[in-house]
Formats: C-alpha cells, sequence, structure tokens
C-alpha cells in the first residue's frame, strides 16, 4: 500500500524557503507565548495592571491573537510570493 | 435546574439533524472510492476547508466549555482559547505543508513516508485511535449536556443520539459529507455567537440582571447574634456552630419546614448571614436541590455584579457599551463569583455554592482556577504543563491533520490554515464575551457550567437560544464525525491494510472503514455517559496533553532531524502514549472519578505534558541514534507543490 499524497502534486522549488520562513516564525511567536506563561506563573498580580484601560491580562490575551494573525498574514504573504518566483 | 423546553427549540433542532443526515446521504452517493471516503478527494476548496477546520476545531470544548470556564472562574477559561489558538501557529507554520506534502489518508501515511515501517504503522495507528477517542469523550458529555435544556431528555439519550446520527453521517459518507457539515456549522456558529455578543454588549451591565423578562433571584442577607439568634422571625438553626456546618463556616436554618443554607461572616456583634445555593446527595443516591426535588425548581441560575462602576461613577446600568467599555466596566466593578464546599454527614454528601464578592480587574487577569497565586512549584508546574500540552496539542491532533489531504496542494493547504486561524481567534474574542455575560447575567447552572453560553442565549429569548443549542448540537455531530472519520481510518486503512497486510478492494477499503466507524462511535457512547458532569473543555486538555506527547515529537523529528529512525519514531509515539496517559490515570482529577480523594492521588498534577512530551522526544533521540543503521539511504529534499 502506497503512502503518496491523495492528489498529484508538482515540484515545488521554494519549499526550503518556506520552511526556514517557517521556522523562524515559529520560534518568534514561540518566545512570546512563554513570556506569557512565564509571567502568569511568577508574577499573576501584575497581570492586574492596567494597560490601555484594561488589565494586562486582557491586552496580552487580545495582543496574541492579533499576533498570530498579522504572522500567519505575512507567512503567507512571503510564501506566495515565493513560489511564484521560484516556481515560474 | 428544571429547563422548559419549546417547541420551536424542538422544531429547529430536529431540521437541523435533518439537514446533516439529507447533506451526508446526498454527498454520499459521490463517495465510492477510498480516497473519496478519507480525503474527499483532494478537491476541497482552501476556504471551505479552512472554514471546516475551524469548524472541526470549535468543538463542544470551545463552545460550552470555554464559555462555561470563564463564566465561573474569568480569564482562566479564556486561557484556554489562547492557547488553542496559539496551537495552530505549530500547525501553520511547522505542520501544514509537509503534512500535505508527505500523507495520502491518515497523519500515519506522513510519518511512514520515509520508512514503510510496520512499527510506524502500528504505533501511529494506536495512537490516532487513543487521541480520538479521548477527544470524542468531551465531545459526547457535551452532547448529553445540550440535550436536557433543549429536549428535556437525560443525559445519555444525548449521548446515544449523537452516536448514531454520526455513526450513520460517517458511515454514509465519510470526509466529504463531514467537510461540509463542518463547513456551515463553522460559519454559522461564527454568525450566530457574533449575533449574541452584540445582544449582550446592547444589553450592558446592570446589577439586577434580566433574564428573559424573569427577574433576578433577590438574594437576601440577615443578622444574628454571636449566639446565633437570627433577626427574621420564624428561622430556627437546625446545624449551627458546633455542627460540620458551623465549621466549614455555615450553618443551616428552618423555616415552615423548609430547610437554607447560610454562609456566615463574623462581624463585630455576631454575624451576617448570606443565602446559600446547595445540593444535597441522600445515601440511597438521591439528590435534592435547595432542600427540594429537583423538579419544583428551587434551583435558580445565578451571575451578578454586586456593585457595577463606569468611568468611575457607581451605576445602577450602563446601558449600550462598545466591547472596550464593557470590559473596562467588568474590570472596575466587583461580580459576585461562586466558591464550593463539600459536607459530608453520614452518607448524605452536601456541596454548598456560596457567594464571593471578587473585583472584576482580579476576575480578568489568571488564578481563579489555576493555581499561580503564592503557588507551590508543582502548582505552577501544572500550569505550565497545561498551557504547554494546549500549545503543542493542535498541530498534533488526528481529525485535524487528515483535513490537510482534502485540499489539492501545499498552498491550498497553507491557505485554509490562516483561513482557520482567523475564524477561530475571532470566535476565541468572542468567547471572552460570551463566558463574561454569562458570569454577570444571571445565567449560569452552578451544577454544570458547561450550558452557560446557550442559557445566555436563552436570557435573550427562546428563538436565539433554540438556534444556538441546536447549532452546539450540530458542533458536536460534526467534530465527533471528523474524529470517528480519523479513528475509522486509523483501524481500516492503516492496522488492517498497511500493518496486517489485509488485500482488500477499493470498496472493501471503504466497508472497512465503515464498519470501524461504527465500533468507534459504540464506545464513545459509551464513554460520553460514564464521563457525565466533567467540564469539556478540561476533557479536552487531556486529549490534548495526549497528542501533543504521542504525535508531535514524532511529526517535528521527522521534518526537521534527519537522523530520525522508523524505531525512533515508534518509541516516541509509544513513549508519550503510555506517559501521557499513565500520568492522567494516576491524577488528582482521575481519583475523584474513581471514588477517592484527590489529596490521596500517586501524583499531584493534572495535565502530564511537561514531562510525557520531554519524554517523547528524549525516547526518539535516544532509539535513532541508537539504531542509525535503519536510516534510509534514499531522502527526497524534492517536495512538491
Amino acid at each position: 500500500m502506497g503512502h503518496g499524497p491523495a492528489v498529484k502534486l508538482g515540484k515545488d522549488n521554494a519549499s526550503g524557503f518556506k520552511t526556514r520562513l517557517g521556522v523562524w516564525m515559529f520560534v518568534l511567536y514561540t518566545i512570546v507565548y512563554a513570556i506569557f506563561v512565564a509571567i502568569n506563573a511568577t508574577s499573576p498580580k501584575s497581570m492586574q495592571n492596567i494597560l490601555f484601560g484594561q488589565t494586562a491580562a486582557v491586552v496580552w490575551g487580545f495582543g496574541l491573537i492579533g499576533f498570530a494573525l498579522v504572522l500567519a498574514v505575512i507567512y503567507n504573504h512571503l510564501c506566495t510570493k515565493a513560489e511564484a518566483k521560484l516556481n515560474g | 435546574m428544571v429547563y422548559t423546553q419549546s417547541p420551536l427549540a424542538i422544531g429547529l433542532f430536529f431540521t437541523f439533524v435533518a439537514f446533516v443526515l439529507g447533506l451526508s446521504f446526498y454527498l454520499a452517493r459521490r463517495t465510492s472510492s477510498a480516497e473519496g471516503y478519507y480525503a474527499a478527494g483532494g478537491n476541497i476548496h482552501w476556504f471551505t476547508n479552512g472554514v471546516a477546520f475551524a469548524g472541526d476545531y470549535l468543538s463542544a470544548a470551545s463552545f460550552l466549555g470555554i464559555c462555561g470556564m470563564i463564566a465561573t472562574a474569568g480569564y482562566d477559561g479564556w486561557m484556554y482559547s489562547i492557547g488553542y489558538l496559539a496551537g495552530w501557529i505549530v500547525a501553520l507554520f511547522l505542520v501544514a505543508e509537509p503534512m500535505k506534502r508527505l500523507g495520502k489518508y491518515t497523519f500515519t501515511d506522513a510519518l511512514d513516508s520515509k520508512f514503510n515501517s510496520k512499527a510506524i504503522q502500528l504505533t501511529a495507528a494506536i495512537s490516532t485511535l487513543l487521541v480520538s477517542v479521548f477527544y470524542l469523550i468531551p465531545q459526547m458529555v457535551g452532547a448529553g449536556v445540550l440535550v436536557q435544556p433543549l429536549l428535556g431528555l437525560p443525559h445519555w439519550v444525548g449521548v446515544c443520539i449523537v452516536g448514531v446520527v454520526v455513526t450513520i453521517i460517517v458511515a454514509t459518507a465519510g470526509m466529504a459529507s463531514t467537510t461540509y457539515v463542518q463547513f456551515f456549522k463553522g460559519a454559522l456558529l461564527l454568525i450566530m455567537s457574533t449575533v449574541v455578543v452584540i445582544a449582550v454588549l446592547v444589553r450592558g451591565l446592570s446589577t439586577a440582571p434580566e433574564n428573559n423578562g424573569q427577574p433576578y433571584h433577590d438574594f437576601k442577607t440577615m443578622q444574628a447574634s454571636a449566639t446565633l439568634e437570627i433577626s427574621e422571625p420564624g428561622y430556627t438553626v437546625v446545624a449551627g456552630l458546633e455542627s460540620a456546618y458551623g465549621e466549614a463556616g455555615f450553618v443551616k436554618l428552618s423555616k415552615a419546614g423548609q430547610e437554607s443554607i447560610w454562609q456566615l461572616n463574623k462581624t463585630a456583634t455576631g454575624y451576617t448571614l448570606e443565602e446559600t445555593l446547595f445540593m444535597t446527595k441522600l445515601a440511597d443516591g438521591t439528590k435534592m436541590f435547595n432542600g427540594a426535588a429537583k423538579e419544583e425548581g428551587a434551583f435558580f441560575p445565578v451571575g451578578h455584579i454586586k456593585e457595577l462602576r463606569m468611568n468611575g461613577q457607581e451605576v445602577a446600568a450602563t446601558g449600550a457599551v462598545g466591547p472596550l467599555a464593557y470590559l473596562s466596566a467588568l474590570k472596575d466593578s466587583t461580580i459576585v463569583l461562586w466558591g464550593k464546599k463539600y459536607i459530608k454527614e453520614g452518607g448524605t454528601t452536601t456541596t454548598i455554592y456560596y457567594q464571593k464578592p471578587t473585583p472584576g480587574a482580579r476576575v480578568l487577569r489568571p488564578g481563579l482556577k489555576f493555581k499561580v497565586d503564592n503557588a507551590t512549584g508543582l502548582q505552577k508546574f501544572n500550569f505550565i504543563s497545561l498551557m504547554l500540552a494546549l500549545f503543542c496539542g493542535t498541530a498534533a491532533l488526528p481529525h485535524i491533520l487528515i483535513r490537510y489531504y482534502t485540499v489539492p496542494s501545499q498552498a491550498a493547504a497553507r491557505k485554509s490554515t490562516i483561513v482557520a486561524i482567523a475564524a477561530i481567534g475571532f470566535f476565541y474574542v468572542l468567547t471572552l464575551f460570551l463566558g463574561m455575560g454569562a458570569m454577570t447575567n444571571g445565567v449560569i447552572n452552578l451544577t454544570d457550567n458547561n450550558m452557560s453560553a446557550p442559557l445566555l442565549a436563552l436570557s435573550f429569548g427562546v428563538l436565539l437560544f433554540a438556534v444556538i443549542s441546536s447549532l452546539a448540537f450540530a458542533t458536536v455531530l460534526g467534530t465527533v464525525s471528523g474524529l470517528i472519520v480519523a479513528a475509522s481510518g486509523a483501524v481500516a486503512h492503516d492496522l488492517m491494510d498497511n500493518f496486517l497486510g489485509m488485500q482488500m478492494t477499493d470498496a472493501g477499503k471503504v466497508r472497512a472503514g465503515k464498519i470501524a466507524a461504527i465500533v468507534v462511535g459504540c464506545i464513545a457512547i459509551y464513554l460520553g455517559i460514564v464521563f457525565e458532569g466533567m467540564n469539556v473543555s478540561f476533557l479536552v486538555g487531556w486529549a490534548f496533553a495526549v497528542a501533543a506527547s504521542a504525535n508531535l515529537p514524532a511529526i517535528l523529528m521527522l521534518l526537521f532531524w534527519k537522523k530520525t529512525t522508523a524505531k525512533g519514531v515508534a518509541a516516541s509515539i509509544m513513549v508519550g502514549l503510555i506517559s501521557s496517559l499513565g500520568l492522567i490515570l494516576i491524577s488528582p482529577d482521575m481519583w475523584v472519578r474513581y471514588g477517592m480523594l484527590p489529596g490521596d492521588a500517586p501524583i499531584q498534577f493534572n495535565s502530564p505534558a511537561l514531562i510525557s512530551i520531554p519524554a517523547s522526544f528524549l525516547a526518539l533521540v535516544i532509539v535513532s541514534l541508537m539504531t542509525q543503521k535503519d536510516v534510509p539511504v534514499v531522502v527526497s529534499d524534492a517536495a512538491e507543490a
């Protein structure tokens, strides 16, 4: 029984670039997420401080959700550009 | 709580179920090949797949569990939303395109693409099966929770309805119908949740929340002397300061034959007595609610603000507000949360729910559920471990991974993930408002917080409740369908076809998948009944921990470490699976399920990820280094798009 893809795929010369970009963006987001978890674990009271009229915890929460979306859009833009350039 | 059934709600519910079944039967006619059954032929549009991802992911845990947890524990419930969404970053940046490139029908295909190893086929299939079953439990529990107010049926009937309907869906059409069901459900869930949040903001905040035209319960406070002489006439003390109640800070009173329990707050001259809610479980198993049988409806919904402040002024109501002003007003106000204490007397156990006025800013930061304030090392470990499981679990869930095989290209896999992040991120923002709305609108059922979001909708009228509840039920149907497709693929494709090498025709493979789906469906029904009453998001946290431990290290190392061997992958899966499941089975929360005290459990943390994920990585590295001669000579770098 073969394990190949369910549909026939063409060659992707941008694969290496996309992998490196993905790893760097993953590292960036992971660092921010780790800082968020670390603050909650070590200094939860500081999350009650007020930033922009809300608790720091709420600002961090919205920030992490928004940051994920921004990174995802940038990643897709750069990948699409690389695919157009390298795959013709 | 006693719910009144509405013909409209029942009608809408059956319309939804009929629509889902009709769609399945329609699509079943187009599903005759194994490719069609397991991967919808690989020709789903990326946008449809992205919304279907959201449909798959926004399961009972997100809609019922997270909202319920926020309603009772504030920000800590929203931590699940943040963690779940962060997990999609792992899926997008590391897993999406390689999974599409390597796999065919199942997650095992991708892991085994370089090796063709029997050990990987067996271990990955077992892992897929166990993770899927673990994830099925909260979905089935959620279904049971929903049918009680919606149809007036007991928990087990809801579980059975979902089990039977989903098994029919999966056994008829497989991944194609599951995808379209998830697409419609995901889109409708987002739209209707937005409608409820807008309604919450338009209503604003009030110290006397209105619940579908019903006035909120007027909580009584009484004064008592130091010797418990009650200021109001007619009350006699049943269990005073020297009793188990007194020692726990309560007193049991009686008036005209009706018993009630009051919280004692010491003052300079005596006590202030505050009304509580309580549930008594008698020795014969009978449950009494506020001293009366359930049918009498004495156990009322709760959730209110004690002191409402807006722009520095104390007010009775805010009127319509914007989302940021809503959160800001909550932060400045004092919200009444509910504590819980157990009192055992002979064979009778009384659960007392008492008021805990809490500053809003304290509610909108972590620490009410998770022990992070002045926490011990072990408590912090438990918290970090859970956040790690949520972060790593998404990209390792079999029913999410198989969705990458339904799109035609790697670019489509990537784009559908981004659509999913946008849809899911938006929904998780809504969960904060749904949960806080339930917390302050007098709709929480203290005996089961899973129903907070639908009951919040009910406070706006039965139509919204009917739509939301039917959608929540469809949510369960869709997610369970995806899980059963994944589990049946593990049995029929990975175990029977690949591992055992059973010679089957294409139609035979589809038939094997359908039979496997029926068996897994029956197991899910049984577990859904056994785990009644647990918060569904909490249960999903466990499924994430098992998936993250068993699957993610193998996926990541296969993609990024060239020395990975087949035996290393198999060892990693087994170590991750056994360590995470083993730690869960001896955790304090499972000890409660066994009928023992949580403090007697061999370990004192509930989330195993911080041990089991590193153990899984370590097993892969050690075994791979020991079996380097097994590394395949040809490793293709020529990726395809």
